[in-house]
C-alpha cells in the first residue's frame, strides 16, 4: 500500500518531523493515510482495541493550525499509539479486561496529558493482556493479537499491540509498560525497540495499576532515535504519583551520537545457559562482536541470584496485584454481576465474571502469599531474595557501564503452545524480570533473524542511565540494519 | 498437589471470587504448580538480609496538607453501575 508521498507509514518519527516541518505534507494527511492502512490491515493482527480516529483526526488538525502560527511541541502532529492500560479522557480505557469494556476513562494519564501537550496525535489504543498480566497477548478479553513476522505467532506481551503495530508500520510509536518484561519481550519478539526506564522516571499517574512497585511506563519504537526523542517528553517528575523521582531529564538526543569507544559491556555467562536458543544465541553473540568492533570492551560479570528472579518475581508481583485489583468491586466502576442476592455475592460474581483466568490466577496466588501464616515465608522471603538480586546488579555495574545479554529465550513461539502451563509462559521473562526487581533501566533492540522470526539484544544499566542504553542503541543501530527491515505482509 | 481444594476455596473467599466446579478444580492444579516453582526461594541464604521496600534508596515524599482536588462526583458517577441522589447504590446490607 503506498500513498501520494510515497511509503510514509514507513519512516521514522525523526523522518516525518522533518516532513511536516518542510511542508511536504500535513499532519492530517499523514494520520489520513495512517488510518486507512489500520483499517485495511489490522483485522490481520488485532492490535487495536479502539480505534479513535475522530480524536486523531481532530488533534491533526490542531496539530496543523500551530504549525502554521509557529507553535507546536516536540512531537507536533506526529502519530503515536497508547497501550490501554493508560487512562485516555474521554475514551474507552478498558486494561484489556472483560472488567473494564463499560469504562470511559474521566481523566487522562500524565503520560497521555504530556504526549498530547507535545502535539502526539493519538491514533487509538493498542490491545495488551488483561491487566498487564501475560506474556503473549493471550489472556486480553479483546482476543490474541498476532504477530506481523508470522501470524501463527504470539507478539509477546503485554504490550503486544503496540509493539504488533509499531512492527506493522501502524505508526512509528507506541505507549507500553513494563513490570517483569512488558515492554522488551514484545519488542524482541516483534523486532522492534522497546525502552523500560528506571523506576520512578516515568509518571505511573492514570496508568493501570499491576505491581506498583515494579511497573513501569516506556515505549515501543524502530529506532532508537525516536525512544530518546518520546521518552524526553514522558519523563520527568509529577506530584501525583508518590513514587516518582524528582530529577532533572537529561536531554537523551543530544548524547546519541557520542561514541561507544571504551563502554564497559558486562556479559553474564549463565545467559547463554541451556535455557537459551541456540540459533538466538549466535545471534545475541554476533550484537555483541558488533558493539566490540565500535570500541566496546567486554568484562565478564557475575549475577549469582539470577535464577531465584523469576521465583521472587512470581511472590512480589501477585502479592501487589492481588492489592491493587481489590478495586475492582463492581460499585464504583467496572462490570458488575446481575441481580446480586447480596453485597457479598456482588463482590464475588463482579469479579469471578469480570477477570479472566490468569488475572483470577495471580490474585489468588498473590491473596494465598499475603495471607495470615504464609507472609513470611512467601512474601518476605521474596523481598529479602529481591534485595539480594539489586545488590547484584550494584556490584556488575561497579565494573560495567551496561550489561548486553539475550531479550527472551527463543524468538516468537506459537500462539496456544505455552497457554496451558503457567511456568513455561513465566520463563519467558527470566531474562528482562531482573531489572524490574532492581528498578533498573532495560532495552531490546532487534539484532538478527532466526527462521525468519526477529531476536532481540537485551541492554540494562545503572539507574538513571537511560542516556547510556540510548546512545549504545543508536550506534548499534547505525551499523546495522535489522531495525529496517519490514514483515512482507506489511510492506 | 501442594494445595487442597479447601485450601483454594479458603483462598477465592478471602480474595472475593466466585469461581466454577471446573475453575476450582483448575485452580488447584496451577496454583499447586506456582506455589511449588516459588517455594525454591526457601533454599536462598537471607540471614542479616533486609526485606526490600523500594526499588531505589528514597523515603515515601510528603506534600502539604491542602485541598487540591475539586469536587467531579457527578462525571465521576458517570462510570457506575447504579447511584442516586449521588450515591452509589448497592444490596441492602442492615436488615
Amino acid at each position: 500500500m503506498s500513498d501520494s508521498h510515497g511509503k510514509l507509514y514507513a519512516q521514522s518519527m525523526t523522518e516525518l518531523a522533518a516532513g511536516l516541518d518542510s511542508g511536504d505534507y500535513s499532519s492530517v494527511e499523514l494520520t489520513e493515510s495512517l488510518l486507512g492502512r489500520i483499517g485495511a490491515l489490522d483485522a490481520k493482527l488485532n492490535a487495536f482495541i479502539t480505534v479513535t480516529a475522530d480524536e486523531a483526526l481532530a488533534a491533526a488538525a490542531r496539530a496543523d493550525q500551530a504549525r502554521a502560527s509557529g507553535k507546536g511541541g516536540v512531537l507536533n502532529g506526529l502519530p503515536i499509539i497508547h497501550k490501554d492500560i493508560f487512562c485516555t479522557r474521554g475514551v474507552k480505557t478498558t486494561c484489556g479486561s472483560k472488567m473494564l469494556d463499560n469504562f470511559i476513562s474521566p481523566y487522562d494519564a500524565t503520560v497521555v496529558e504530556k504526549l498530547a501537550n507535545a502535539g502526539a496525535v493519538v491514533l487509538g489504543k493498542s490491545n495488551m493482556d488483561e491487566f498487564a498480566m501475560g506474556s503473549s497477548n493471550e489472556t486480553s478479553y479483546f482476543g490474541p493479537v498476532c504477530n506481523p513476522w508470522d501470524l501463527a505467532c504470539s507478539p509477546g506481551g503485554s504490550s503486544g499491540g503496540s509493539a504488533a503495530a509499531v512492527a506493522a508500520r501502524f505508526a512509528p510509536a507506541a505507549t507500553g509498560t513494563d513490570t517483569g518484561g512488558s515492554i522488551r519481550q514484545p519488542a524482541a519478539l516483534t523486532g522492534t525497540v522497546g525502552i523500560k526506564p528506571t523506576y520512578g522516571r516515568v509518571s505511573r499517574y492514570g496508568m493501570i495499576a499491576f505491581a506498583s512497585s515494579l511497573d513501569q511506563a516506556g515505549v515501543i519504537t524502530r529506532t532508537a532515535e525516536d525512544a530518546a526523542r518520546l521518552l524526553g517528553v514522558m519523563a520527568g517528575f509529577d506530584q501525583r504519583d508518590s513514587t516518582s523521582i524528582d530529577q532533572p531529564v537529561p536531554d537523551y538526543g543530544g548524547s546519541l551520537n557520542q561514541s561507544i569507544k571504551g563502554l564497559r559491556v558486562g556479559i553474564v555467562r549463565q545467559h547463554f545457559d541451556a535455557g537459551l536458543d541456540a540459533q538466538c544465541a549466535v545471534r545475541v553473540k554476533e550484537a555483541i562482536a558488533t558493539l566490540e568492533s565500535l570500541g566496546a570492551i567486554t568484562v565478564e560479570v557475575d549475577l549469582p541470584n539470577l535464577d531465584l528472579s523469576v521465583p521472587t518475581y512470581y511472590v512480589v508481583a501477585p502479592a501487589e496485584c492481588s492489592s491493587n485489583l481489590s478495586r475492582f468491586d463492581g460499585v464504583r466502576f467496572g462490570h458488575r454481576a446481575e441481580k446480586p442476592e447480596d453485597l457479598m455475592d456482588l463482590y464475588c460474581r463482579s469479579r469471578g465474571e469480570g477477570f479472566g483466568d490468569e488475572v483470577k490466577r495471580r490474585i489468588m496466588t498473590g491473596t494465598y502469599v499475603l495471607s495470615a501464616g504464609y507472609y513470611d515465608a512467601y512474601y518476605l522471603k521474596a523481598q529479602k531474595v529481591r534485595h539480594l538480586i539489586a545488590d547484584d546488579f550494584k556490584k556488575a555495574f561497579a565494573d560495567v557501564d551496561v550489561i548486553a545479554g539475550p531479550t527472551a529465550p527463543s524468538p516468537a513461539f506459537r500462539l496456544g503452545e505455552k497457554v496451558d502451563d503457567p511456568i513455561t509462559m513465566y520463563l519467558n521473562d527470566i531474562y528482562t524480570i531482573g531489572a524490574n526487581l532492581a528498578g533498573l533501566p532495560g532495552m531490546s533492540i532487534p539484532c538478527g533473524f532466526v527462521n525468519d522470526l526477529p531476536v532481540g539484544l537485551h541492554l540494562v544499566a545503572a539507574h538513571f542511565a537511560e542516556e547510556t542504553l540510548l546512545r549504545c542503541s543508536h550506534q548499534y543501530q547505525q551499523h546495522t540494519d535489522w531495525h529496517k527491515a519490514c514483515p512482507e505482509d506489511f510492506q | 498437589m501442594s494445595l487442597s481444594k479447601d485450601q483454594v476455596k479458603h483462598i477465592a473467599m478471602l480474595a472475593r471470587l466466585k469461581l466454577t466446579e471446573e475453575e476450582y478444580a483448575e485452580s488447584v492444579q496451577k496454583l499447586s504448580k506456582i506455589v511449588d516453582f516459588v517455594d525454591q526461594l526457601s533454599q536462598a541464604d537471607t540471614r542479616d538480609v533486609v526485606p526490600m521496600a523500594h526499588p531505589l534508596d528514597v523515603a515515601q515524599r510528603l506534600r502539604p496538607d491542602v485541598v487540591t482536588e475539586t469536587n467531579e462526583r457527578d462525571h465521576l458517577q458517570q462510570n457506575a453501575a447504579a447511584v442516586s441522589d449521588g450515591l452509589y447504590l448497592v444490596p441492602k446490607v442492615i436488615e
